[in-house]
């Protein structure tokens, strides 16, 4: 280790012009990125993580922002460079890939000249040049028929092929530095697994440093060698990543771990269980409670939705004929208790989102039936289903647009019980108050304004919403996913507090394998419009019998530094797609029962 | 592509009855009678007969309507009641000369909005950024009669550089012809720079905060290659839109402009023609106007469709 650093970070503050005054948002930051190394920053929203790999690159407004300290990348002094110097280095001596594949490419560029582009700018390539190398890019990133791609634009490949794209273009130039922001966060698990093992294979072949940056503590884990904690724009912590992981010594970093949820961590438990409070200032956590017996089985579900089939036409021609359908939710069945809760899992496209609107009907299903707190779905008129809103409510994934801007929390909590006429406004207001008590919130808070709250509160504002009608069934659909780690286990430990003293049925709909394994008393996975596997939480998770349940538990990166060697084999597989041709027949599926309710589709 | 344009073309037909039936209608519900303007101050019954025979006027409305339109899809936009001349003469003599100042005012309005656009995007909330708002707005409120006379007081009367009026052909004298229709062709721009201005300014402003210019400047370009090629390409689809819109404006003709330059244009024609009760004239103009209104719809929609990759995959 006696070579000198790639990188080299001392003191770094950055500081952002808010309202005339400065305002520093990462503070006195001081690290080394040695060759070859993978460092990772991992820290929650806001913790200045991304300001950090942005100062480093310059790429921050430079009137209204202000970097201060030392910054040495491959030997230059980055912050005394000027602006055209500093051009030279940008996607040569380092050069970045970030979080939305879907939007960090051009659109209307192809690929082929987005990648070219970089070479013709930093090595000096002719076009012709420029091509071939930009072919050899993308079969180094696995771009299956790499040649005949490069003229197609960004919108004809997948998330994971974009991200593949962005890949070789920060390749292009042989930098000594990647520094890959969030690469993987919005991608599904599996595609997750691949791109990681890339960046890992790349890394090698390269002899490239990374500079990762995620929230992620399973990927830190998995990638890793050295990793940075970073809390509130400072860095609270640095080391090898096992020591940061086994022997954390800040009070935060050991609050970030206990709250991440780990998959496996749930094997001989019976019951849905609580997540482990933590003092963020000592550190301690305090032993979870296992929650209490909710479910009343053997009786009614408060749910039952059989061979629900949901499909979407796919039009075109001169005469908009249909072509071809979407199959999004097919022949699907299954029972949710009163008190029970219930997970699809799943990956994009896979037809969790889709069943949950079909059974609340926002979506209008095709066929199959649903039958609802005694509601029979299919058949409901407009009166009927407004009814139907009374027994089934919904939480959805984005706190920030979920929220009309313009109403105040407390009109947006009365609201449903207003508009179903349940009682006076003196009701409705008292209503409102018990509900903002019951998600953790102060009743004084009513006449405030969604801006003026946190993600978190946000989504226990959804919560109250959806809980003023006194639903029995709500359909939660990916409600902790945009959230931080910390913030996600309040708001699970709320559902299941709920779920206790209201007698609650979930029909939990998620990606994330670890937060489902630890909310849910039965588990249904989806692929491809269709369960392919359904049962108790711990028979699918324990004793996982479908292929395609299997290798989504193998992609989850657990957060656990011992698996930092681990490869699952270079694939660049492809997330199948739903679409069908008209005369498609969907097979007959047939299932096997493993266990007591634990099902298995039979291939 | 064709597929997509014939499609296009068929939704048109509906439009175009439509407005042919309001056209139609304008005229039978405005106040007045052009046969008794033509009959003379006598108002001989015979001779109002006659004439209201002779142009159908006594046969049940949507006769009259289905007549009038069989005329139009065969090119007979009918005779103006005023000078006795086929109306489609008439149209044709004065389009080429609409034609001329609208692209002529168009290619002005976006060597001014578009780069003021750009800048002003570029150099958000700086004097330069103020520099070209106020200049648009100015644009926007100055009345073009004002300005038109102001131009002709400096430039024709004092400097002599320009002509104050007149037209000639671009075919006949092309020097000439540009010399004559630059300042209204000008006069007119002012208003549609600033508004080609606004438009482009909003959507540098959203491309310029998109990932993919963050990706262009990580990857070291200059901010020439990262304004010019990566963001303007992309702004350009709504300015595409709002220009071949403004275009379609620009057919109607300009009834003040061209008045204060004395260009016999759309404008002119169609007041006259309004002044005179000369409906044949209006419903013929009026009809020009839509259809050159849909076809240039038509052109934004396909142009937007041609820039846009993922359109374009589409068809």
């Amino acid at each position: 280790m006696s070579e000198a650093p790639v990188l080299s970070v001392e003191n770094l503050t950055t500081s952002f012009l808010v309202d005339g005054a400065w305002k520093s948002v990462v503070r006195d930051m001081s690290f080394d990125v040695r060759p070859g190394e993978t460092v990772a920053i991992v820290g929650e929203s806001g913790s200045g993580k991304s300001v950090t790999s942005l100062s480093i690159m310059r790429l921050l407004a430079p009137g209204s922002s202000r970097i201060e300290g030392k910054i040495l990348l491959a030997g230059k002094d980055i912050l005394a460079l000027s602006e055209r110097e500093m051009r030279g280095v940008r996607g040569n001596d380092a050069s970045m890939i970030f979080q939305e594949p879907m939007t960090s490419l051009n659109p209307i560029f192809t690929i082929g000249r987005q990648i070219s582009e970089v070479l013709i700018r930093h090595k000096g390539l002719s076009k012709q040049e420029a091509r071939a190398e930009t072919v050899r890019l993308l079969e180094k990133v696995r771009i299956p028929n790499a040649a005949s791609r490069f003229d197609d634009y960004p919108h004809q490949f997948s998330g994971g092929m974009r991200q593949r794209v962005m890949i070789a273009m920060a390749l292009a130039s042989r930098p000594k530095l990647l520094i890959a922001d969030e690469p993987t966060t919005a991608l599904d698990v599996t595609i997750q697994g691949q791109i990681l093992d890339l960046i890992k294979v790349l890394q090698e072949e390269e002899g490239m440093s990374v500079l990762f940056i995620t929230h992620d503590m399973g990927v830190v884990a998995e990638i890793a060698d050295r990793t940075i904690v970073m809390y509130r724009g400072e860095q609270v912590e640095t080391g090898p990543t096992d020591e940061v992981f086994l022997r954390g010594r800040h009070p935060y970093t050991r609050a970030l771990l206990s709250a991440v949820p780990k998959l496996g961590s749930m094997k001989e438990r019976k019951w849905p269980t609580r997540f482990p409070v933590v003092d963020i200032k000592t550190g301690e956590a305090a032993e979870p409670a296992e929650v209490a017996a909710t479910v009343e089985s053997g009786r009614t579900p408060v749910l039952a939705v059989k061979n629900l089939v949901t499909r979407f036409p796919i039009r075109s021609g001169l005469f908009s004929r249909q072509t071809g359908a979407v199959h999004a939710v097919e022949d699907i069945s299954f029972d949710l208790f009163q008190g029970e809760t219930l997970s699809l899992v799943g990956e994009s496209g896979c037809g969790k989102s889709t069943t949950g609107r079909s059974i609340m009907r926002l979506i209008e299903p095709t066929s199959g039936d649903v039958s609802l707190d005694g509601y029979d779905v299919r058949a409901l008129d407009q009166m009927g289903l407004r009814n139907l809103r009374k027994s089934v409510q919904m939480i959805f994934q984005d706190p920030f647009s979920s929220l009309n801007p313009r109403m105040t929390v407390g009109a947006a909590i009365s609201e449903p019980f207003i508009k179903h006429k349940l009682g006076s406004p003196k009701q409705a207001r008292d209503k409102t108050a018990d509900l903002l008590e019951r998600v953790g919130l102060s009743p004084a808070m009513m006449s405030r304004y969604p801006h003026e709250f946190s993600g978190g509160q946000r989504q226990r504002i959804a919560i109250a919403r959806a809980l003023s009608l006194d639903p029995k069934v709500i359909v939660a659909d990916e409600s902790v996913s945009a959230l931080d780690v910390s913030i996600k286990a309040q708001v699970c430990n709320l559902l299941l507090d709920l779920q206790q003293s209201l007698n609650l049925a979930f029909l939990f709909i998620s990606h994330d394998m670890a937060v489902v394994e630890r909310v849910s008393h039965r588990v249904a996975v989806m692929y491809l419009g269709e369960i392919v596997e359904i049962g108790p939480r711990a028979a699918v998770f324990e004793n996982p019998q479908h292929p395609y349940t299997k290798k989504l538990m193998a992609a989850v990166p657990v957060p656990d530094p011992a698996r930092r060697g681990i490869r699952r084999g270079i694939s660049n597989e492809e997330l199948k797609s739903p679409v069908r041709s008209m005369d498609y027949q969907p097979p007959k599926r047939e299932y096997r029962e493993v266990s007591e309710g634990h099902l298995v589709q039979v291939a | 592509m064709p597929v997509y344009i014939g499609k296009r073309l068929l939704v048109a037909i509906p439009t175009l009855l439509i407005i042919s039936i309001f056209v139609f209608s304008l005229q039978k519900l405005l106040p007045g009678d052009p046969i008794l303007a033509m009959a003379g101050e006598e108002r001989d019954p015979a001779t109002i007969e006659f004439l209201r025979e002779k142009y159908h006027l006594n046969d049940p409305v949507p006769v009259q309507y289905v007549h009038w339109l069989g005329g139009i899809v065969t090119g007979d936009f009918g005779i103006s009641l005023r000078t006795n001349q086929p109306v489609l003469e008439l149209v044709m003599q004065k389009l080429p000369v609409t034609i001329q100042l609208a692209v002529m005012a168009m290619i002005i309005s976006l060597m001014i909005g578009i780069p003021m656009g750009i800048l002003a995007a570029v150099k958000k909330n700086t004097v330069l950024d103020y520099i070209a708002n106020i200049v648009a707005l100015s644009g926007l409120s100055v009345p073009n009669f004002w300005l038109g006379i102001m131009l002709i007081l400096l430039v024709s009367v004092n400097l002599g550089w320009l002509p104050a009026s007149g037209y000639e052909s671009i075919f006949v004298d092309p020097v000439r012809s540009i010399q004559t229709m630059i300042m209204p062709a000008f006069v007119l721009a002012t208003a549609l720079a600033a508004q080609v201005m606004r438009h482009t300014r909003s959507a540098m402003l959203g491309v310029l905060s998109a990932d993919y210019i963050r990706t262009a400047r990580a990857k070291g370009l200059s901010p020439r290659e990262v304004i010019l090629s990566h963001s303007f390409r992309n702004a350009l689809l709504p300015v595409v839109t709002l220009t071949a819109l403004l275009f379609g404006e620009l057919l109607a003709g300009a009834v003040l402009t061209e008045q204060i330059f004395t260009i016999p244009g759309f404008g002119k024609l169609t007041v006259d023609a309004v002044f005179n009760r000369d409906y044949a004239v209006v419903q013929g103009v009026v009809l020009c106007t839509a259809v050159g209104f849909i076809l240039m719809n038509l052109l934004a929609d396909v142009l937007y469709v041609l820039l846009n990759p993922r359109l374009r995959a589409t068809l």
